[in-house]
């Protein structure tokens, strides 16, 4: 990896002043003007809009002019059956995805933290689907999850033809389908994070347990998983947030956004849906605004169970 | 087992690796873990090498794990004639490109700046950095494309790179590294006449490669990965990223299952490649990800 040479910032003179408090501060200005800007220009400026726009009936083309409505798109929101669908998806979404992959990726993390012979292909293998973007791995696991796929004839063995359904066009199955994706493609991320904090724990504990007669099971509960707490926290958390921002497979997967019949129907299919689709700017920028409540809430809650570690 | 074994060892030699047996269960479920990641990128290969109508056909059993009847390369000028695949390609490779490359300099200067450089209003900007880092792009989409709409952004390279180059997280990620580096260099260095421009390119930015190379990999994988925004700001094939062209292209009649996994090949392989070269820095990219919570 190359380091690139800072290329419209500096210049060389300022070199000759670096004793100066007064050039250090405006190296210092110099330094963070163009990242300082960007991050004004499209975090700061649009985070505001979000929060203006979501109390007005703004449109994103429209003759009319932009009137404030006060509360309407929140209240209107928060009526929409539509809208707790949506939530609901996420949260049956999480309620399966954020404890089966924190799992499995630790049951990846540990089987490959193994001294092994065959340790690096498997945990290259495990990690490989991570290459594969998610709009890539939707499409072909839409072609597994057809009808006559390679899913249904694995369950016609296994269940002697009791089981193969529609996967993607019956309401029932179609988030199955969008959970193993998920699962597929993401699990290997949090193997490698888990995978770090293993090799954190200090060997002297285990020795230490070992002696006290400790078996695997109780070192594992009572040195691995407490020595890895911090990233386990932090597995748990991201795995979260990643739920409720679930958009590429509801949206590429089901023939129609979202469907079968709304099933999949996410709270950011939903909002693209309202602010781009329907090009209701305010009543996205509500549904915006309570996505960003709920991922602050989140991460809140992870702060605090980090700073409880720390003290 | 040596007196000097590592815990780790120890524990997997008393408890379970001693043991054949339990070796081979181990062995049994790692290689079952392993199918399930490997077989649907030797299905997506497989399906691209025969024709479109096999596919389907022959989609439930294990023989549509082989490419047979095997037709070479058809399907894959089927689907660069139908789709622009290198078009399509070399726009992702401009988005992502400009964004890592920009967003490596950007996010260090700041970075920088804010770990070593003394200035007025230092301690609040790391506040409002690390403040930053919670708001998720999608709470930004809407107004987002307003605001491109009303500049006339709309079907543009720049809608596409602009937002994503200054990174909140990949400036605290530089901050917190260059914290780390010992200051008796950078000291060493302005003793002899250097100032902070000299100091961070002759010093500080060649001691920080490692972590230019975490911010390089996750940038590169999440821009490279995007599908939200570009299937919202871009209508036709010239500034369309490869996820949405694959969306595009996989929803489009007639729809040819060959041609689409030549298509979702062409996309994967050369990330592939890169992946099995670079692996060890990608895992170290990855993994240290994580350590900052």
């Amino acid at each position: 990896m190359t380091v690139a040479t800072p290329t419209s910032v500096p210049r060389e003179e300022l070199d000759d002043e670096s004793g100066s408090g007064r050039s250090e501060t405006t190296v210092a200005w110099l330094f963070i003007l163009p990242g300082a800007a960007l991050l004004f220009l499209f975090i700061v400026v649009p985070f505001a809009l979000a929060i203006w726009f979501s109390f007005t009936n703004q449109r994103l083309i429209s003759p009319l002019p932009t009137r404030v409505v006060g509360l309407d798109n929140y209240l209107g929101e928060l009526s929409d059956p539509l809208f707790w669908r949506s939530l609901w998806n996420n949260f049956r979404f999480a309620a399966f995805v954020v404890p089966f992959q924190t799992v499995f990726a630790l049951v990846l993390a540990v089987l490959v933290n193994r001294k092994v012979r065959g340790r690096v292909f498997f945990r290259t293998v495990f990690f490989t689907p991570i290459t594969v973007v998610m709009a890539a791995a939707a499409t072909i696991w839409v072609l597994l999850f057809n009808v006559n796929g390679l899913v249904n004839g694995f369950f016609e063995v296994i269940t002697f033809g009791n089981f193969s359904p529609d996967w993607l066009n019956d309401p029932t199955w179609a988030m199955w389908a969008i959970i193993v994706v998920s699962i597929w493609q993401g699990v290997g991320f949090q193997m490698l994070i888990l995978l770090a904090a293993l090799q954190d724990v200090p060997n002297q504990l285990y020795e230490a347990a070992s002696i006290d007669g400790a078996g695997p099971w109780r070192q594992f509960t009572n040195v691995t998983i407490p020595g890895i707490r911090n990233a386990l926290i932090f597995v748990l958390t991201v795995t979260t947030i990643l739920a409720m921002r679930l958009f590429d497979q509801p949206t590429l997967m089901p023939s129609s956004p979202g469907g079968p019949l709304d099933s999949t129907r996410t709270t950011m299919v939903h909002m693209v849906d309202v602010g781009f689709g329907r090009q209701s700017i305010g009543r996205g920028s509500a549904i915006a605004v309570i996505f960003f409540v709920i991922v602050l809430v989140l991460t809140l809650i992870q702060r605090r169970f980090l700073k409880e570690e720390a003290s | 087992m040596s007196d000097a074994a590592n815990g780790m060892e120890r524990v997997s030699a008393r408890g379970v690796g001693e043991n054949p047996v339990w070796r081979w269960v181990i062995y049994a479920v790692m290689t079952v873990f392993a199918v399930f990641f490997v077989f649907p990128l030797i299905y997506m290969v497989a399906s691209a090498l025969i024709p479109d109508n096999q596919v389907l056909a022959k989609s439930q059993s294990l023989g549509a794990l082989f490419p047979t009847p095997f037709i070479g390369l058809e399907n894959f000028r089927d689907a660069i004639d139908r789709a622009q695949v290198p078009r399509v390609f070399a726009n992702s490779v401009l988005i992502s490109g400009s964004i890592v490359g920009v967003g490596l300099i950007v996010n260090s200067l700041f970075g920088y700046a804010l770990a070593r450089l003394r200035f007025p209003g230092r301690k609040v900007l790391v506040g409002v950095v690390v403040a930053l880092i919670i708001i998720p792009f999608e709470a930004l989409a809407v107004p987002l494309l307003f605001m491109g709409a009303q500049v006339g952004w709309l079907d543009t390279y720049q809608i596409q790179i602009l937002p994503f180059i200054a990174n909140p997280l990949f400036i605290f990620l530089f901050y917190t590294f260059f914290l780390g580096i010992p200051r008796s260099l950078e000291e060493a260095a302005m003793i002899d006449g250097a100032g902070p421009v000299t100091v961070f390119r002759r010093v500080v930015a060649p001691l920080a490669k490692p972590a230019y190379a975490t911010v390089a990999i996750l940038g590169f994988l999440f821009s490279w990965g995007q599908f939200l925004w570009p299937s919202i700001v871009t209508r036709g094939v010239d500034v369309r990223p490869l996820p949405v062209g694959i969306g595009v292209f996989a929803t489009t009649p007639p729809v040819a299952w060959g041609d689409i996994m030549a298509y979702t090949v062409l996309m994967t392989l050369p990330l592939l490649v890169i992946f099995l070269i670079f692996q060890r820095q990608f895992v170290e990219g990855v993994s240290s990800s994580g350590v900052k919570g």
